[in-house]
């Protein structure tokens, strides 16, 4: 599924013109990455939390060479997946 | 930001009504989870990608109890950040 099939799948549902569409499906993630680019975590409930989190600068290794180097302090988004989606995905093979 | 925020700023920005701006997020949101649920990859241009994994049973213990218990295979769903928004985030 890419951006282009969410455009069909609002297309379709709504009265929205496919360029209408496209239009709203774009405002929706730009709201979403604006919002987390703010350090601001999204909640969406029965889908999951985008969440971003600081992480403190560590020692690591390069996997090829085994060099140690340090990894430096960076902000990262992550998913946690709601219960009911993974109860979802969990459900649909029986 | 939860989900009724996020349908707010969708209607502040193009002037729809809360409730068919509420539809429009539901309507992306029940598709992803359809796609993820069928078994679908989701690749949404400069935001990230989403898989589902799947996990064979196992051996685990309950962190609790030290208790040895077996787990049943499961599938999880997966984010992957993509690069744009990654580095929006880091900056």
């Amino acid at each position: 599924m890419t951006k282009a099939d969410l455009v069909e799948n609002v297309y379709l549902k709504t009265g929205f013109s496919k360029k209408e569409s496209a239009e709203i499906v774009e405002m929706v993630f730009d709201i979403m990455k604006n919002t987390l680019e703010g350090g601001d975590k999204i909640k969406i409930a029965g889908f999951g939390n985008f969440v971003v989190k600081d992480k403190a600068t560590r020692r690591g290794r390069n996997p090829q060479t085994g060099e140690e180097i340090e990894i430096s302090s960076r902000r990262i988004l992550t998913f946690k997946p709601s219960q009911v989606l993974k109860a979802s995905l969990n459900d649909s093979e029986g | 930001m939860n989900k009724s925020e996020l349908v707010e700023a969708l209607a502040a920005r193009n002037g729809l009504t809360y409730k068919k701006s509420e539809e429009i997020v539901n309507i992306i949101f029940d598709s992803m989870s359809d796609a993820l649920t069928t078994g679908g990859r989701i690749e949404i241009r400069g935001f990230g990608s989403f898989v589902v994994k799947d996990y064979q049973a196992y051996m685990g213990r309950n962190p609790k109890t030290g208790e040895v218990i077996k787990v049943k295979p499961k599938k999880l769903p997966f984010f992957k950040v993509g690069k744009e928004l990654r580095e929006k985030v880091n900056s």
